[in-house]
């Protein structure tokens, strides 16, 4: 209970520190506008065009790989926690795991998702 | 030897003695957060100003030497400068979730900050899957990051927190099952748990081969999710201006900028407590002289000198090698560090057994 607590108490210092310096900085620092001032900062030319749009396809790839072996790693832990009281019979059923993981990096691999095209 | 158990010990009995139960807790609620409040803030200066001497040093200059003696007040001066500068309004950003990044990386790094055991007494948030919770609020600072970039509309930001948002969550794997090496060495997530396991030998040591080669995934892990050394594609000066936060500007560049710095600290600060004994002191088995020298130091002093050796370790990194490319990067992650975290932790399991 008191570590919950205790969490919230850090959560709430991290927001007031947020909220704190944000009020210090609109009481100090200066505030006037120019169109020049507002445009995005990218080679001194007036901007071409939107960057929401389609990007490349590799980190997608990667984003999915990871969801794969993040997830994985949130399933060993429990694991990990109780390697001892498993045992031998506990590590063999996490060598299946991981092995069926490994081919999976493999085929991945072998597919060529892992090359940066 | 002292440890701050003597200190929080008597506020908390001079609390109760004076208020109510509840009216005690709160104080001592309100006094956690302006500790962790003050340490985060005067850890952030003396990071700044100690890459910038080292930096310096490495590069055979003398770093900053005009405010204060040696330019120790430089970065309080930086930080006032920077509060005195202006929040710049952006027009073609999404107005929301440009304020909201900024923030969201700093929260996620305070909230980090809150589970290191600085002491057997300084340790606020110690839950029994610490190092569960380490890795999955330290990993919500990515949403911040890919935040800023998209929001601010601009191909340099969109362009790095793509990059970033790769890199960072690629090398989180690493980071994740190197420590979990550590876990199966120790049998337990609670970090305090984790240090007591530790007095006897550090797990570096306890661990052999296994551990050793977990270390060293984890700095580079590590160091690759702070964003930095040559890992820094995310904001390649060169290539990208500053990266995910080129829109950014007072108080909110601030923000990512304190971020950085106590990231790096918190990875040296995460690697020193799974890895180097956290604030447990150098034992040798059967030197019962030298246990009782090393025990006179206190705790928070071992703590600190640890994890400032390898933010050391870090800043020599940074300023030694030059900036992989993105796919040397990625390779570097996928097809060397994970499969072989992944075997290290097979070996760890033999070894325990």
């Amino acid at each position: 209970m008191t570590n919950s607590a205790l969490f919230l108490v850090v959560l709430i210092t991290a927001i007031f520190m947020v909220i704190a310096a944000l009020v210090i900085a609109k009481l100090l620092a200066p505030n006037s506008s120019s169109p020049h001032k507002r445009d995005p900062y990218e080679c001194g030319i007036p901007t071409r065009g939107t960057s929401w749009i389609q990007f490349r396809v590799g980190y997608y790839l990667f984003a999915l790989l990871y969801l794969i072996f993040d997830v994985e790693t949130v399933l060993l832990f429990p694991w990990a926690v109780g390697m001892r009281d498993n045992g031998a019979q506990g590590l063999i059923c996490v060598l299946f795991f991981l092995i069926i993981l490994a081919l999976g990096l493999a085929y991945a691999w072998k597919k060529g998702a892992l090359k940066w095209k | 030897m002292f440890d701050f158990s003597i200190v929080t010990a008597w506020i908390d009995h001079f609390l109760r003695t004076y208020l109510d139960e509840g009216w005690a807790l709160l104080v001592e609620f309100v006094l956690v957060g302006l500790v962790i409040l003050t340490v985060y803030a005067v850890l952030a200066l003396l990071l700044i100003y100690i890459e910038r001497k080292i930096c310096a040093f490495f590069q055979c200059r003398i770093g900053p030497n005009r405010v204060g003696p040696w330019g120790v007040f430089q970065s309080v001066a930086d930080m006032v400068k920077i509060l005195l500068k202006e929040i710049i309004k952006i027009d073609r950003a999404d107005p929301l979730l440009f304020r909201i990044a900024s923030f969201l990386v700093i929260i996620a790094s305070i909230c980090t900050f809150g589970a290191i055991p600085f002491d057997p007494a300084l340790h606020a948030v110690n839950f029994n899957m610490g190092v569960f919770y380490l890795l999955a609020v330290s990993s919500l600072g990515v949403i911040g990051i890919l935040l800023a970039g998209w929001s601010s509309n601009n191909k340099y930001t969109m362009i790095g927190a793509m990059r970033s948002g790769a890199q960072l969550i690629s090398y989180e794997l690493s980071c994740g099952l190197s420590l979990m090496s550590i876990v199966v060495l120790a049998g337990s997530m609670q970090l305090s748990e984790i240090v007591n396991q530790q007095a006897e030998m550090w797990f570096i040591f306890k661990g052999h081969i296994p551990a050793c080669i977990a270390f060293l995934i984890y700095l580079i892990a590590g160091h690759a999710e702070t964003n930095r050394g040559p890992f820094d594609l995310p904001e390649a000066e060169s290539e990208l201006t500053a990266g995910y936060h080129t829109e950014y500007s007072g108080i909110q560049f601030g923000f990512f900028y304190l971020a950085e710095y106590l990231n790096m600290f918190i990875i040296a600060a995460i690697a020193s407590t799974m890895f180097l004994g956290g604030w447990m002191p150098l034992h040798i088995v059967g030197w019962e002289a030298f246990n009782g020298v090393m025990d006179m130091i206190p705790p928070v002093v071992w703590f600190f000198g640890k994890t400032f050796f390898c933010v050391f370790l870090a800043l020599w990194i940074r300023w030694s090698f030059p900036r992989l490319r993105i796919d040397q990067l990625l390779s570097l992650e996928w097809k060397v560090l994970m499969p072989l975290a992944l075997i290290n932790i097979l070996f760890m399991a033999l070894c325990v057994m």
